[in-house]
């Protein structure tokens, strides 16, 4: 009863069940649990072309630029089961072409531990804003939000928006020459 | 010691009860693969448990994804999908960074790992600028880690496999319970 092996059984078969138990706890603590908060988001420097995107074909797409300025306080969406904040700026937007577009414009890994305030000033986008198209001329109804998903210790992986989203309306006529944005 | 108490159990051992040991062996694993198909059709994905290969900081080798691939939720910005590249047989796991679909519901996006500075448009196939619903294996919902590091080592070292199998074997027949 007593063996070396008898009691290395007794202490793994234990700590396995243990660990099990508390990952199981993390899942189920938090699945249920409400990761909104509100955002601020205005941007500035609209720019709208309309060239070619090589990457998809030979066709001229519209090509939007802009800088924004972004303040929110993540602090409460971190808790004992958050391990990392992927936050992503979305632009979403209804075209003749296409009843959903989703263009995802600037995106941020923020980690357990790091600093959970986003202020942000006259930033640039990380990801070039093509429109499927040229549905952007005149757009008046641009929304842009900021959404996050949340990666776990252990559990679900849910998506969610802040609360405040900003309007974005694009002008009637295309920007020529090679204005930087 | 323990060798002497085998060596008894051999001695005591009939065909009846080896037999028996075998089945109980045999009971065992297809239970578990009893379970795995079970949940696969629960969820309606291909394969429901992923070990991943890349997306850090997020996943790390040997954490384990759970799938769901349910045909009516659409496929939105933001999203972590399993997809195969068509001719192509390695899954890859990576986020929705870009989604234009029509009004019938037809849908193309562009995926991009959070640990890649591009996009995956080179990962596509030659000339394919975006992904289909059809080319998705099953979207990540829940997550689990460290699970599947025994897997990567499995695979790493063949050896170790062998010899892990070869002992359970040998401990399953052997022991009386």
């Amino acid at each position: 009863m007593h063996t070396f092996l008898s009691r290395v059984n007794a202490v793994s078969a234990f700590s396995l069940s243990t660990l099990a138990a508390l990952t199981f706890g993390c899942f189920a603590s938090t699945f249920l649990k409400n990761y909104s908060a509100p955002v601020s988001i205005t941007a500035a420097n609209i720019v709208l072309k309309n060239v070619p995107e090589y990457a998809v074909s030979r066709e001229k797409n519209d090509l939007g630029a802009l800088r924004f300025d972004m303040n929110s306080d993540l602090t409460p969406l971190f808790n004992w089961n958050t391990k990392q904040l992927f936050l992503y700026l979305v632009a979403e937007y209804e075209t003749q072409n296409n009843k959903v577009n989703q263009v995802v414009l600037w995106d941020k890994i923020i980690r357990r531990g790091e600093a959970s305030v986003v202020s942000l000033k006259n930033q640039h986008l990380k990801y070039y804003f093509w429109d499927d198209g040229n549905g952007l001329l005149g757009h008046k109804n641009v929304s842009l939000s900021l959404s996050w998903n949340i990666i776990p210790i252990a559990g679900t992986l849910p998506l969610w928006s802040g609360s405040g989203s900003y309007r974005l309306t694009f002008p009637s006529e295309y920007t020529q020459g090679r204005s930087s944005y | 010691m323990l060798q002497l108490d085998f060596l008894d159990d051999l001695r005591r051992m009939n065909m009846r009860q080896l037999f028996y040991q075998l089945l109980n062996f045999a009971m065992i694993v297809s239970s578990a693969l009893m379970i795995w198909k079970g949940l696969m059709v629960v969820t309606g994905s291909e394969s429901p448990i992923v070990v991943v290969l890349s997306m850090e900081p997020a996943f790390q080798r040997g954490d384990l994804l759970f799938l769901t691939n349910y045909e009516q939720e659409p496929i939105r910005a933001g999203e972590i999908v399993v997809f195969k590249v068509e001719g192509r047989d390695i899954p890859i796991v990576h986020r929705v960074m870009k989604v234009h679909e029509k009004e019938d519901g037809s849908v193309k996006f562009l995926t991009k790992g959070d640990n890649n500075n591009v996009d995956d448009r080179g990962l596509y196939a030659n000339g394919q600028a975006w992904l289909n619903r059809k080319d998705v294996v099953g979207r990540a919902r829940g997550y689990v880690p460290f699970i599947g590091i025994v897997t990567i080592i499995m695979n790493d070292y063949p050896k170790f496999k062998y010899a892990v199998l070869a002992g359970l074997g040998l401990f399953v027949l052997v022991h009386r319970e």
